[in-house]
C-alpha cells in the first residue's frame, strides 16, 4: 500500500518522463532532501560533519563520476582517485593564482581541468576494451601521482611538497580553510553535490545516457545503429572526470584540508570503485547508498560496541571493516552486480504490488 | 515487366528507381573469398530478398551495405551517388537501418529505451540542454517518444514498454529488434533472417508485419531469409548466392524455375 501507483495515470508522454513517474518516489526524495537541508544541520555535532555527512557527499559524489563512466558507458577505470586529484590540485593553483576568485566557481572549474585529462587518457579506450582499458587507466594513475610529486609548480615549492588550503572567503564568509565553519561547509557541499547529482540524472536518463548504455551493452550495434563509438567514449570520460575532479576539489578544499600527493593513489580509486560498485554501477542513487555504507561503517564499528560496552580495539575494528567490505564486494560481485541499488528497485517492486502479490 | 523507372508488382503496387546498387562485389578474409563479383539492385519501394544455403554470403553482404565490412573490389551506389568508404555510424546516418542474425538488442535497456535508441539519428540537442533538460532537449525527447509510440502501436508491443529487454522471449526480441530499427524510420530497411528460430505462428505475424511496413510506410526492405515458403510470399524480387556467387536474380517463379537454383539451393536444401 505504501507504493500504490493505482489512480496515477499517465496522460502524456511528458508526464510519463517525469523525474519521478510515481509519486511516492518524489515524497522519499522530499523527506531526504528536507533531512539534508534541515534537519542534519539543525542537529549534527562537529563529529558527525567531518566523519558522516561531509565525507559520504563527497564520495558519492566521486563514486557518481565513476559510475558514469563505468556503470553507464561501460570502460572500467581504476584511475579515480588521480583525476580528483588533478580537480584538487586545479583548484590549488586557481585560488592561489586569482585569490580573488569565488572559491565555488574555483571548484566548479577545476571539474573542466580533470575532463581535459581524462578526455586525453580515455583516447586508449578507442582501442583497447576491458582489462586493458582498466590497465591503460591505471597508467594514468601512477603517471599522474607522480606529476603530482614532481612538479613543483602545482604545489607552489612548498617544502612539504603538500598542499595547504587557504582560507577562502565568499560572501564575507569563511568556506574553505582552518577557520571554515563544518556547517558552512557541509551546505557548500550538499548545494554542489545536489547540483551535480541532478545534471548526472538528466544526462543518464536522456539521449546520452542511451547512447553510453547502448556503447556499454553492445558496441558493434551501437555503431551500426548510427552511434559514433569514438563520441559517445570521450564525452563519457569528459563529463566522468569531469564529476569526479569537482569530488576532488571537494575532497580537499571542504573536507581534509590539505593533501599530499599520496592521497591520491590507488586505494582511493579502489574506495570509489567499491562504492560504485556496493552501491550499483549504472544507478545514480547506488552511489549514496554505496557512500554511506563505505563510510558509514567503520564509524558504526567505532562506536556501536562502545556504547554497547563491549571492548574492542581499534585494529580490531580495522580487520572487521576491512572483512565486512570484501565480503559485501565479493557478494554484490556474484550475487547482485546491480548492488543495492537493485536491491532497493526490488523492494520497491514490492511494495507496489503488496499486499496483492497478482 | 521491369524498366529503368521502375515496375508495377503482380499485385499492382508501383515499384520506383534504383535505390541501392551493388556493383561488382569482392569480398576476401584473408584467402576465404566470402563473394565474388556479385551485382545487384534494390529498388525503391521493393521488398528484395536475399536466400542461399548458410554460409552463402548473405550476412557478409548486408555488412557490406551497412558499412560494417569494407569490400575487396566493387563499389556501393546510394541514391544515385557512389558511396566513399564510411563507418558504420556514418552509413546509419544516410538511413539505412538494419537488424541482426544473432538478435544484438541492448540487454541492459528497458524495450521503450532500445527503440529510443533507434532515434537517436534524429536528436542532436547539446550536452548543456540534456544536462539541464531543457529546451531542445525537451522538446526532441518529447517529439521522438511520439515518434517511437508510434512504432510501439503498430507492432503491438504496448504491455512490454518498459520491460528490461532481457526478459523478453526470443520471438519478441526479434520484434524489438524490429521496432529498433523502424524507429529510425530508414530509406532502407535491412533484416537478417527475421523469422530464423520462430514458430509459424510468429513467422506469420513478422511476415505482416514486414509487408506492413512496407505498404504503410513505403519503407524499401532488403531481407535474408530461410525458408523459401516465405520468401516467394513476401518479395517481389530474390537473389539467390551460392558459395559467395551469384545464380540467380528475379521474381519468385524466376527463381524458382532456375534451373542452377533447383540445383544448387532448392534441390539440396528440400
Ligand atoms: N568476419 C569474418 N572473418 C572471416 N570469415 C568470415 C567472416 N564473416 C563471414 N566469414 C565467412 O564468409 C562466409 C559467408 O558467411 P556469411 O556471410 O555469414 O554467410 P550466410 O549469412 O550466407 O550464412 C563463410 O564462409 C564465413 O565463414
Ligand atoms: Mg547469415
Amino acid at each position: 500500500m505504501l507504493y500504490r501507483t493505482a489512480g496515477q495515470f499517465k496522460t502524456s508522454y511528458t508526464a510519463d518522463q517525469a523525474l519521478f513517474p510515481i509519486r511516492q518516489d518524489a515524497y522519499l526524495l522530499g523527506i531526504i532532501l528536507i533531512f539534508a537541508w534541515v534537519v542534519f544541520p539543525l542537529t549534527a555535532s562537529e563529529f558527525t560533519f567531518q566523519t558522516l555527512l561531509i565525507p559520504i557527499l563527497i564520495y558519492s559524489l566521486a563514486a557518481m563520476g565513476l559510475n558514469i563512466l563505468t556503470g553507464y558507458a561501460g570502460q572500467l577505470s581504476l584511475g579515480t582517485a588521480a583525476f580528483m586529484g588533478v580537480g584538487a590540485y586545479a583548484c590549488y593553483k586557481m585560488v592561489t593564482i586569482m585569490p580573488w576568485m569565488n572559491p565555488v566557481v574555483a571548484i566548479l572549474l577545476s571539474g573542466v581541468f580533470s575532463a581535459g585529462v581524462g578526455v586525453a587518457f580515455g583516447i586508449p579506450s578507442l582501442r583497447i576494451k576491458g582489462f586493458y582499458l582498466a590497465i591503460a587507466t591505471l597508467a594514468a594513475q601512477f603517471f599522474l601521482v607522480w606529476l603530482f610529486e614532481k612538479w613543483a609548480w602545482l604545489y607552489n615549492y612548498n617544502a612539504s611538497g603538500a598542499i595547504q588550503v587557504p582560507n577562502l572567503k565568499m560572501f564575507g564568509v569563511y568556506i574553505a580553510g582552518p577557520q571554515a565553519d563544518s556547517m558552512i561547509q557541509y551546505f557548500v557541499v550538499l548545494g554542489i553535490v545536489t547540483l551535480l547529482t541532478l545534471l548526472c540524472i538528466n544526462l543518464t536518463r536522456g539521449n546520452l545516457g542511451r547512447t553510453w548504455k547502448a556503447t556499454r551493452d553492445m558496441d558493434i550495434a551501437a555503431e551500426l545503429i548510427g552511434i559514433n563509438l569514438m563520441k559517445s567514449k570521450l564525452t563519457a570520460f569528459m563529463v566522468s572526470s569531469y564529476v569526479v575532479g569537482v569530488a576532488g576539489a571537494l575532497f580537499v578544499f571542504m573536507w581534509r584540508g590539505a593533501a599530499e600527493p599520496n592521497l591520491f593513489d590507488i586505494p582511493l580509486s579502489f574506495r570509489i570503485l567499491f562504492i560504485a560498485i556496493i552501491g550499483g554501477l549504472g544507478s545514480i542513487m547506488g552511489n549514496y547508498l554505496g557512500a554511506i555504507l563505505i563510510v558509514g561503517l567503520p564509524v558504526m564499528l567505532n562506536t556501536l560496541p562502545q556504547t554497547l560496552g563491549i571492548p574492542i580495539s581499534s585494529a580490531m575494528v580495522e580487520h572487521l571493516n576491512i572483512m565486512i567490505i570484501g565480503s559485501l564486494i565479493i557478494f554484490f560481485l556474484i550475487i547482485e552486480p546491480h548492488g543495492l541499488a537493485r536491491l532497493w528497485a526490488l523492494i520497491r517492486e514490492k511494495l507496489i504490488i503488496w499486499p496483492f502479490p497478482y | 515487366m521491369k524498366d529503368l523507372k521502375g515496375y508495377v508488382t503482380a499485385d499492382g503496387r508501383q515499384i520506383g528507381g534504383v535505390l541501392m546498387e551493388m556493383r561488382n562485389i569482392t569480398l576476401k578474409f584473408g584467402g576465404v573469398v566470402a563473394i565474388k563479383d556479385i551485382s545487384f539492385d534494390v529498388r525503391e519501394g521493393e521488398v528484395r530478398a536475399i536466400i542461399g544455403p548458410n554460409g552463402a554470403g548473405k550476412s557478409s553482404m548486408l555488412n557490406i551495405i551497412s558499412g560494417f565490412y569494407t569490400p575487396s573490389e566493387g563499389e556501393v551506389w546510394y541514391k544515385g551517388e557512389k558511396r566513399p568508404p564510411m563507418k558504420p555510424y556514418e552509413v546509419a546516418r544516410q538511413g539505412v537501418a538494419r537488424t541482426f542474425q544473432n538478435i544484438a538488442l541492448f540487454e541492459g535497456m528497458t524495450v521503450l529505451d532500445n527503440i529510443m535508441t533507434g532515434r537517436l539519428t534524429h536528436m542532436n540537442a547539446g550536452l548543456v540542454s540534456q544536462a539541464m533538460w531543457w529546451g531542445k532537449a525537451r522538446d526532441e525527447e518529447i517529439a521522438n517518444r511520439e515518434k517511437v509510440e508510434e512504432v510501439i502501436d503498430f507492432l503491438e508491443i504496448q504491455n512490454i514498454r518498459k520491460t528490461p529487454v532481457g526478459r523478453l522471449p526470443y520471438g519478441l526480441k526479434k520484434r524489438v529488434e524490429l521496432a529498433r530499427a523502424l524507429a529510425a524510420e530508414p530509406s532502407i530497411l535491412l533484416l537478417d533472417e527475421p523469422m530464423a528460430g520462430m514458430n509459424v505462428e510468429e513467422k506469420e505475424d513478422m511476415s505482416r508485419f514486414i509487408l506492413d511496413v512496407n505498404d504503410e510506410f513505403g519503407t524499401t526492405i532488403a531481407l535474408i531469409e530461410h525458408d523459401m515458403g516465405v520468401v516467394m510470399d513476401i518479395s517481389d524480387r530474390v537473389v539467390v548466392m551460392d558459395y559467395g556467387k551469384k545464380i540467380g536474380d528475379g521474381t519468385p517463379d524466376e527463381v524458382r524455375n532456375n534451373q542452377d537454383v533447383i540445383d544448387a539451393y532448392l534441390g539440396v536444401q528440400h
